[in-house]
């Protein structure tokens, strides 16, 4: 019989609880459909009673729940629902809107520009970066794409 | 005797904990030995403007409540040794350039706390001091911010993540006899069976502690029977039962010869995961609930095993794994039987 | 109605981060990122237009659209403007967003204090 020091990684995966999967979908599931419906709500609401229409509502929904999601952040109560939701209130836009209100808050101890602009994109740098250079790539071969098919 | 076997030291003389002061935050007062401790905030800033002053604020805390529970002054200490988890410690040398004792600052992680016993202990075996304080802290958001994510960050955390103790511990030790004695040490080694996961640091700590007990064990020609308890400082409920069989494969049973601190400091419903981590865990509880006990006799020997998992989020993105160490000290009630 | 579809869709695509989460044990930031690049792949395809059409705000709020505005964006100005319009684009339909996410943590910075 084989020591638990050898492969111990996976040996103590034995150790380890699993996380709940099911329950845990449900709550992602529960928390992001509410976000995404209250999105709809809104989206709704801009294109009623003000000068939007279904193409650029979009951007005021947006922005609305950005700015939800940054008073829950300041408030403390956000990390709270994220412990709850997992992927249900990270996937949508306000998780986000979170990380970039988490990291600002959190160095405000070390200045406005030192602490809170400087490490802003902190957690959410990556989600620009990544979107911008896919955007680039994609972007490119289906230019290139198009302009050779028509 | 000083050196024994590899790694541990017995001490010549009869060394003695004077005192002990210990200061905490909200969660801890609401937990278990919550009114063990001497001084305790409702709110994790400490009345501070940030959780770096705050840690600071527990430090100095526990370090006044031992001096004057000893009827000590600063002028009175020849040695302070500290630690905190704080990139450059800064904890440390910051509550030590206000208190302007000579000072020698450790990093252990975890395990500083026991690190520190051990090494002031060591020192003033060897007559190099004549009364010292050891003493570590840390908080929950200053870890957090460091190793982890900004403590308002909504991200879901595993159920084998460990809480940070908010807290500090410290111990005046001398000669002058009282009821806790100091009588031998053990030194880890450093310890990396492939853990990378910084939410899980109870699996990368048990071999340390492991390493480090049955080095003991051997050094000092004892068994588990010899103790009446043998504490771990923050495995927690996923290192602990890794520990036990560590040790069974070895030959040694634990049985219900051991704790550990992060089961202790908080109970289950506090929303602590996996248990308590941190420097001050293994400090908060020892020196007030474990020195409790032994005062009141119902210990007699306890061999404190504090662990440190030395973590560096860069070296984890590097794609590095996490090094663990684990110092061992025996406390004994000074009076019974040796 | 559109309410429900909005729900159900977005709570699908949580699942899907969840999973990732929970099974393939990622990082919330690698998932975070796999769903912009998604995204932008999905709206190169052309699909994402027709899922935001389906779904509305359960396509439109989570993180996967923020890849394919960044696209859509590109791709407008790039009929406008050639091959340099990708670059004038890409921020084009994302301004309001990633304008709004600065300005109000700036704001919740200066007046909110962390609480741990």
């Amino acid at each position: 019989m084989s020591s638990l020091k050898e492969n111990y990684p996976s040996k103590v995966k034995t150790y380890q609880p699993k996380p709940p999967y099911v329950l845990n979908c449900i709550k992602a599931f529960l928390v992001g459909g509410l976000i995404c419906a209250i999105g709809e709500g809104l989206q709704n609401f801009y294109i009623h009673f003000f000068d939007f229409n279904e193409k650029t509502a979009g951007n005021p929904t947006v922005a609305t729940l950005i700015l939800i999601s940054s008073i829950l952040t300041g408030i403390g109560i956000y990390d709270r629902i994220g412990q709850f939701a997992g992927a249900g209130s990270a996937v949508p836009v306000t998780g986000f809107a979170n990380s970039m209100t988490s990291a600002a808050l959190e160095h405000r101890s070390e200045g406005l520009v030192l602490g809170v602009a400087t490490n802003m994109f902190k957690l959410a740098g990556n989600v620009i970066v990544f979107g911008v250079v896919s955007a680039y790539v994609v972007g490119i071969i289906r230019y290139v794409l198009e302009k050779m098919f028509s | 005797m000083k050196l024994t076997g590899k790694q541990s030291w017995v001490f010549e003389h009869k060394l003695y904990v004077n005192a002990e002061g210990t200061a905490a935050g909200p969660k801890e007062k609401e937990g278990p030995i919550g009114h063990l401790i001497d001084k305790t905030y409702d709110e994790i800033h400490c009345d501070q403007k940030n959780w770096e002053m705050a840690e600071r604020k527990l430090m100095e805390d526990a370090i006044s409540s031992a001096l004057s529970k000893g009827n000590l002054q600063k002028s009175d200490i020849d040695l302070l040794l500290a630690g905190d988890l704080l990139n450059q410690n800064v904890t440390a040398n910051y509550v030590a350039r206000e208190l302007k004792i000579p000072f020698l600052c450790l990093f252990g992680a975890c395990s500083t706390s026991m690190e520190s016993v051990a090494i002031a202990s060591a020192l003033i075996d060897g007559g190099f001091a004549n009364r010292a304080i050891a003493a570590t802290s840390s908080h929950n958001a200053t870890a957090e911010r460091q190793f982890r994510n900004p403590t308002e960050y909504g991200g879901q955390k595993p159920d084998t993540a460990t809480s940070t103790v908010t807290g500090s511990g410290a111990v005046i030790i001398s000669q002058e006899p009282s009821p806790i004695q100091i009588t031998s040490a053990t030194v880890g080694r450093v310890m990396d069976l492939g853990i990378t996961d910084p939410f899980d640091m109870g699996s990368a700590m048990a071999p340390a502690a492991a390493d480090t007990i049955k080095q003991h064990l051997e050094d000092l020609g004892r068994t588990v029977d010899d103790y009446d308890l043998i504490l771990t400082g923050d495995l927690s409920g996923i290192g602990s039962p890794i520990l036990k069989d560590l040790l069974k494969e070895e030959g040694i049973q634990l049985g219900r010869k051991h704790d550990d601190c992060g089961l202790i400091i908080y109970t289950p419903d506090q929303n602590v995961f996996a248990g308590g981590s941190g420097c001050a865990c293994s400090a908060v509880v020892t020196f007030s609930h474990i020195f409790q006990e032994m005062k009141a006799g119902n210990l007699q020997r306890v061999l404190v095993v504090a662990t440190g998992a030395l973590l560096s989020p860069m070296m984890v993105q590097q794609k590095e794994t996490i090094p663990t160490i684990a110092h061992g000290v025996v406390f004994e009630r000074a009076g019974g039987e040796s | 109605m559109d309410y429900l579809i909005a729900f159900v869709a977005g709570g699908l695509i949580c699942v899907i981060g969840q999973l990732l989460l929970d099974v393939l044990k990622l990082t919330p930031a690698h998932v975070m990122t796999t769903f912009v690049v998604a995204g932008t792949i999905l709206d190169g395809f052309g699909i994402y237009d027709k899922f935001i059409e389906f779904a509305g705000a359960g396509a439109t709020v989570p993180i996967v659209s923020f890849g394919h505005s960044l696209l859509h964006g590109a791709m407008h100005q790039a009929d406008v403007h050639g091959f340099i319009g990708i670059g004038i684009g890409i921020f084009e339909l994302t301004s309001a967003g990633i304008s709004a996410a600065i300005l109000f943590s700036f704001i919740i910075a200066l007046i909110f204090k962390p609480k741990g």
